[in-house]
């Protein structure tokens, strides 16, 4: 299987268009940065306008770990169709070029062909998460310089110490990765069920789409199908960074305000990726393939 | 009859004279209170600020402190962002007894902290000042300020306490409880795309509660000299 997954990367890597989702990503990160360099004060001073009435802030509130919270904020709802792009193309792009068929004559299972197209999916997936913590995380650094993480929820304030930062940022990624790899199964599935590309990368952002407006509306009749959405779990990385404090309303450096939320929505992701990857191995496994 | 009259017009000098002389008294302990203040024309100091308020959730942090006669001061977090409710924690006793002229009225004994205090009203004399009315609990046999409850035109209501140790020769803190009414702020909702469940439980902590902002002073550099520069 390993020489098949060297293929199937081989196959993304050679594709332009696998290069336009790293272009339009440093394009965007680079665009986000550059504004909030130039006018990043006139930003913050706007953001805290009312709070400001009341509290004075003191420090370097426009550093590289909030610009990358901002970009995270931002970019984590478009990269979904740079992923479909890919992942929908994976069996409907061999079905498509005729491929598929001399693809199977090959000396290994239908599973081991397929989940090395999986894991190229993945692996695409993750450098493309990989190369937003680059670019987003420690160019931002680099640029803006660090301090405190100052956040401003909905109904408070989150100040988390410099060394208590990076750690969140890591295990922010992780479950970012882990929500993408959901998306690049949905696209994975639904490229089983074309014969050509477009159909299961529009499939996917609609897919995506419905769900998300389902996770946001605030509808009793939806409340009971939102815990089993992946789109209500895959903002869940932002609980890395809120922390717990003591009775004496201390911040306990280190913590987390709601793990279980995190482990939770972890183990709903992965039973979407399993489900969906295991649904796309047995129908493939029984499908005639005529293409 | 002209015994009855007699004894209402002594009374009433009486009353008078009682009245007269507090209010010198307790303009000669605020006198002394500022004599006591004014030993000190510049510090620097170093300590640990803790804030504690519903709705912000923050470490707690190294600050650095300085102040300049005759109402300069200025809290510096020591590396890292700090967040401080406008006007007040930057306010001390000095600034307020620095103020160009006050009326101080006598409104009793108390106690604070298992200290007996003079309970002493300032008001200040200049129209344009902040300060509207401030309560102060002195401590009279170490000319200490023990408490005090101001309320300002632009900042609200705020209350300090104050306990000292090894700098209270000259007046100065070693712990400063900085406390005000939290329910006052708002915090403005939506601008950062976020909104969670916490809302309710939040609000309800809220409640009834009090914002404080605790400094523990853990050293200072008195009359060593300040640039102006410092305070821009």
């Amino acid at each position: 299987m390993w020489t098949h997954l060297q293929i199937e990367l081989y196959k993304i890597f050679k594709r332009p268009r696998t290069y336009l989702a790293f272009a339009a990503i440093t394009a965007l990160i680079g665009v986000i940065q550059l504004g909030l360099k130039v006018d990043g004060k006139e930003y913050t001073e706007f953001v805290m306008a009312d709070f400001a009435t009341s509290f004075s802030v003191d420090g370097n509130i426009l550093n590289g770990y909030f610009i990358c919270y901002v970009i995270l904020q931002l970019l984590l709802v478009h990269v979904p169709l740079l992923i479909a792009l890919i992942a929908a193309d994976m069996i409907s792009g061999e079905a498509n070029m005729g491929t598929l068929r001399l693809l199977l004559t090959k000396p290994q299972s239908r599973t081991a062909i397929l989940l090395a197209k999986f894991f190229a999916a993945v692996v695409y997936t993750l450098l493309l998460l990989i190369w937003i913590a680059i670019m987003g995380l420690l160019c931002s650094m680099l640029i803006f310089g660090t301090d405190d993480l100052f956040l401003m929820k909905s109904s408070y304030v989150v100040i988390v110490k410099e060394s208590d930062v990076f750690w969140r940022y890591a295990g922010a990624f992780c479950f970012a990765a882990l929500a993408m790899v959901t998306v690049a199964a949905l696209g994975f599935f639904l490229s089983f069920f074309a014969e050509n590309s477009i159909g299961p990368i529009v499939a996917t952002m609609s897919v995506i789409v419905v769900c998300t407006i389902l996770s946001t509306m605030n509808i009793p009749l939806f409340n009971t199908i939102k815990p089993f959405l992946f789109t209500s779990h895959m903002n869940n990385w932002k609980e890395f960074f809120d922390f717990k404090v003591n009775d004496a309303n201390e911040a306990i450096i280190g913590s987390i305000q709601n793990p279980q939320k995190i482990i939770q929505s972890s183990c709903i992701l992965f039973a979407h990726i399993i489900g969906f990857v295991g649904s796309a191995i047995i129908l493939f496994r029984k499908k005639d393939i005529l293409s | 009859m002209s015994g009855i009259k007699l004894k209402v017009l002594i009374g009433l000098l009486w009353i008078f004279v009682v009245q007269h002389s507090n209010a010198q008294d307790v303009n000669e302990l605020v006198r002394k209170v500022k004599a006591k203040l004014d030993l000190v024309n510049d510090y620097t100091a170093v300590g640990k600020m803790k804030t504690d308020v519903a709705f912000i959730k923050a470490p707690v942090g190294a600050v650095k402190m300085f102040f300049k006669k005759p109402d300069r001061f200025k809290l510096q977090r020591n590396g890292g962002i700090s967040v401080l409710p406008k006007g007040g924690v930057s306010f001390n006793m000095g600034n307020l007894l620095a103020a160009s002229g006050f009326t101080a009225i006598d409104a009793g004994t108390g106690e604070v902290a298992k200290t007996k205090t003079r309970i002493v009203k300032l008001l200040p004399n200049g129209d344009n000042n902040d300060v509207i009315l401030s309560t102060l609990y002195i401590d009279e046999s170490n000319l200490l300020i023990i408490k005090s409850v101001t309320t300002t035109r632009e900042n609200g209501t705020f209350e300090m306490e104050m306990s000292y140790g090894k700098y209270a020769t000259y007046g100065l803190p070693d712990k400063v409880y900085f406390s005000f009414n939290a329910k006052d702020y708002k915090l403005p909702k939506g601008i950062t795309l976020e909104f969670d469940d916490a809302d309710k439980a939040i609000k309800e902590k809220m409640k009834g509660k009090k914002g404080r902002v605790e400094i523990i002073y853990s050293g200072y550099e008195i009359n060593k000299g300040i640039a102006d520069q410092l305070f821009k």
